[in-house]
Order: structure tokens, then C-alpha cells, then sequence
């Protein structure tokens, strides 16, 4: 049993060292300090252990200890509840709130995340025992790259064109381009808007884009990504000065209106350009089979 | 059912625009309509609205 110390250990550091790297990836700003840091470590290190040592327990005919899986994995279904709940509550508190299903996407990735973790000391404790460390450092490191390109997704620039667009009042409606924002009624507001306020346009460069950045989580999460970076000039009990984004019906492009406290608009275009394309947000279109068909005859 | 959106106030200079409902304020001129739509928006946490020149509503959001 003894001769299985090292693996065991290997296994646990591989998958830990994994989690460290996961979690400085991360753009979403979450976790931002030390303690939520801890959290996603320690849950790191225990899938880390529960993937390394399923490996002796398989070779040492200890079937039923495979079960311990789904413990892990009950486990971390309660990290992606812990985080949509710490989230959910933390997000009436903001200025400019995430949104639900960002949120959802930041919770669904903190659970993936274990199980990538989980696989990776699974994969290199077992190519310790079978081959040698060597092999399992490189076992290691492939699983190291492919975490880091499971986790990072696509950005909207990927799917969509962001260029800078003027903003201005017709009577009391704002517009951003050619597309209606809001009403807002006094003159006062209207100045400061038009001083602090900065308008972009987001088109869509193909059908499934369209549908994915008309969906109003994505777009919540862009306005969320704006305000967060370049600060956002708003208080609470100021309704009038909200960022918002609103669609044009004829094409599908976005018309996005934010109020940035750093009024850059190269950095704002950037900021906005590499905001995740959400998970949850994600529609194909094309892919359902009315189109293939069609496709097809052609 | 969660009423999501309602006009809280209704302020104006033209008496004639108006009648009964959400509470009204009547103003002299266009001066005193932005002013009370100002102090009503911060008030009521909503959004002052110009549905014309004369007629403004206040709407919690």
C-alpha cells in the first residue's frame, strides 16, 4: 500500500497546482481577495485527492470505493449552489448588477472546474503506477493546457463587431445611433448624460450571434464588464442614469449606452469586445436540422 | 401579479391634459415642472419621463 504514497501525493499536487492555475485565469472577477481564494483552493486540493486516490483503490480491487465519486461529485454540485447563492446576494448590492445568468456561468465553471482538477489527479496518479513520474509530469502538463483551453471560452469579438457610436436626444428619447434607448424627461439629466454617456454599437457577424447577443443576460453582463472596469457614473436612487443596452429590431444589432466614470473609448471598445460569450446565453440556430436541410437540397 | 412598472406622479402646466389617477402636480410654468420633476425623481427613486413639452410623469422602474 505504502507504494502507492507517491503517486497519491503526485496526484494531489498535479491537480492542485491545476486548480492555482484555473483560478488566476480567471476574468470574471471572482474571487477577488484571499478568502474566496482559500475556498477554491481547499475544494481544489479535495477533488485533487479524491481523483488521485480512486486510481489504488481501482488496482487493489476495492471496487466500491469508486463510489466516493459521486460523494465528490454531490460536493461540487454544492459549490456551483454556494456560488449562485453568494453571488445572487451579493448582486443586489452592486451598481450595475451581473445578472442571473452570468452568475450562472461563473457557478457552472467553479463546478467544472473541480472535475477538470478531479481528472487531472486521477490521470496522473494512474500514469505514475503504470509507467513512471516522468510520464506523468508530462500526463500532467497536457492536462494543464487542455484545462486552460476547456476553461477559457469565446469572447464577443469573436462573434460580433463593436464600433463607437454617437448618442443623442430626439425630444426626451435617448438614442445611441439610430437606436432607441430611454425617455428621460429632464433637462439636467439630459446634459449630464450627454457629458458622461458613451454609445457603442455591437453587431453580430453571423444568425447564431444574433440570437446569443440579443439574449438579456449577455447583454447585463456586458453593461456589468463596462461599469466594472471603466467605474460607472451612478448612484443609488438615480434610476435615470442606468446603463443600458437595447436592440434593433430590423437587424439584431445592440445599441449600447454606459455611463463610464474613466471616459476612454478605446479602452471601453476593448473592454466590451472581450467580454465572455455566456454559456447559458449560446443559441445555434443554424444548427437545427430545418436549416441543415435546407442547406442540404441546396 | 408583481406590478413592475407605475406612474407614481403625473406633473403638468396644462390643467386641461389631466384627470384623476396618480397624483397630479400643477405648475405655472416650465421652469417649476423641471424643478418638482427633479425633486420628485430623487424623492421617489424613479425616472422623470417628458411625455410632451407640458406633461412629464414620474415612473418607478
Amino acid at each position: 500500500m505504502s507504494g502507492y504514497i507517491f503517486p497519491i501525493l503526485f496526484g494531489i499536487v498535479t491537480g492542485t497546482i491545476a486548480r492555482i492555475l484555473l483560478l488566476r485565469t480567471d476574468y470574471r472577477q471572482y474571487p477577488t481577495y484571499l478568502h474566496g481564494k482559500i475556498i477554491h483552493l481547499s475544494l481544489g486540493f479535495i477533488a485533487a485527492s479524491l481523483g488521485a486516490l480512486a486510481v489504488p483503490a481501482l488496482l487493489e480491487k476495492e471496487f466500491t470505493a469508486v463510489t466516493l465519486l459521486t460523494v465528490a461529485a454531490t460536493q461540487f454540485r454544492d459549490v456551483r449552489n454556494m456560488e449562485r447563492n453568494t453571488l445572487t446576494e451579493m448582486d443586489s448590492f452592486e451598481l450595475v448588477t451581473r445578472g442571473k445568468t452570468y452568475i450562472e456561468g461563473i457557478a457552472i465553471s467553479f463546478e467544472s472546474r473541480n472535475y477538470l482538477v478531479m481528472f487531472t489527479g486521477f490521470l496522473t496518479s494512474l500514469t505514475y503506477i503504470i509507467w513512471n513520474v516522468f510520464i506523468a509530469i508530462i500526463i500532467a502538463i497536457i492536462c494543464f493546457i487542455l484545462g486552460h483551453i476547456l476553461m477559457s471560452g469565446s469572447i464577443l469579438e469573436d462573434i460580433a463587431e463593436i464600433n463607437r457610436a454617437d448618442i443623442s436626444f430626439d425630444g426626451a428619447g435617448l438614442h445611441v445611433d439610430n437606436i432607441y434607448i430611454m425617455n428621460i424627461g429632464l433637462a439636467e439629466r439630459q446634459k449630464e448624460i450627454m457629458k458622461y454617456g458613451m454609445g457603442f454599437i455591437v453587431t453580430p457577424k453571423n444568425m447564431n450571434a444574433i440570437t446569443t447577443i440579443g439574449n438579456l443576460g449577455q447583454r447585463q453582463a456586458i453593461i456589468h464588464d463596462v461599469s466594472v472596469a471603466l467605474g460607472v457614473f451612478r448612484d443609488s436612487g438615480t434610476p435615470a442614469l442606468m446603463p443600458l443596452i437595447k436592440r434593433d429590431l430590423d437587424d439584431g444589432r445592440l445599441g449600447v449606452f454606459v455611463l463610464p466614470q474613466i471616459r476612454d473609448a478605446a479602452v471601453a471598445k476593448k473592454v466590451i469586445g472581450s467580454v465572455p460569450v455566456l454559456e447559458n446565453a449560446v443559441r445555434m440556430p443554424s444548427e437545427t436540422n430545418a436549416y441543415k436541410k435546407g442547406a442540404h437540397k441546396k | 401579479m408583481n406590478i413592475e412598472k407605475a406612474i407614481l406622479a403625473v406633473i403638468t402646466t396644462n390643467r386641461e391634459k389631466i384627470a384623476g389617477g396618480a397624483p397630479i402636480f400643477l405648475c405655472e410654468t416650465k421652469q417649476e415642472l423641471e424643478l418638482i420633476a427633479a425633486n420628485l425623481e430623487a424623492i421617489m427613486d424613479g425616472i422623470a419621463h417628458a411625455l410632451s413639452e407640458e406633461l412629464f410623469i414620474i415612473v418607478k422602474h
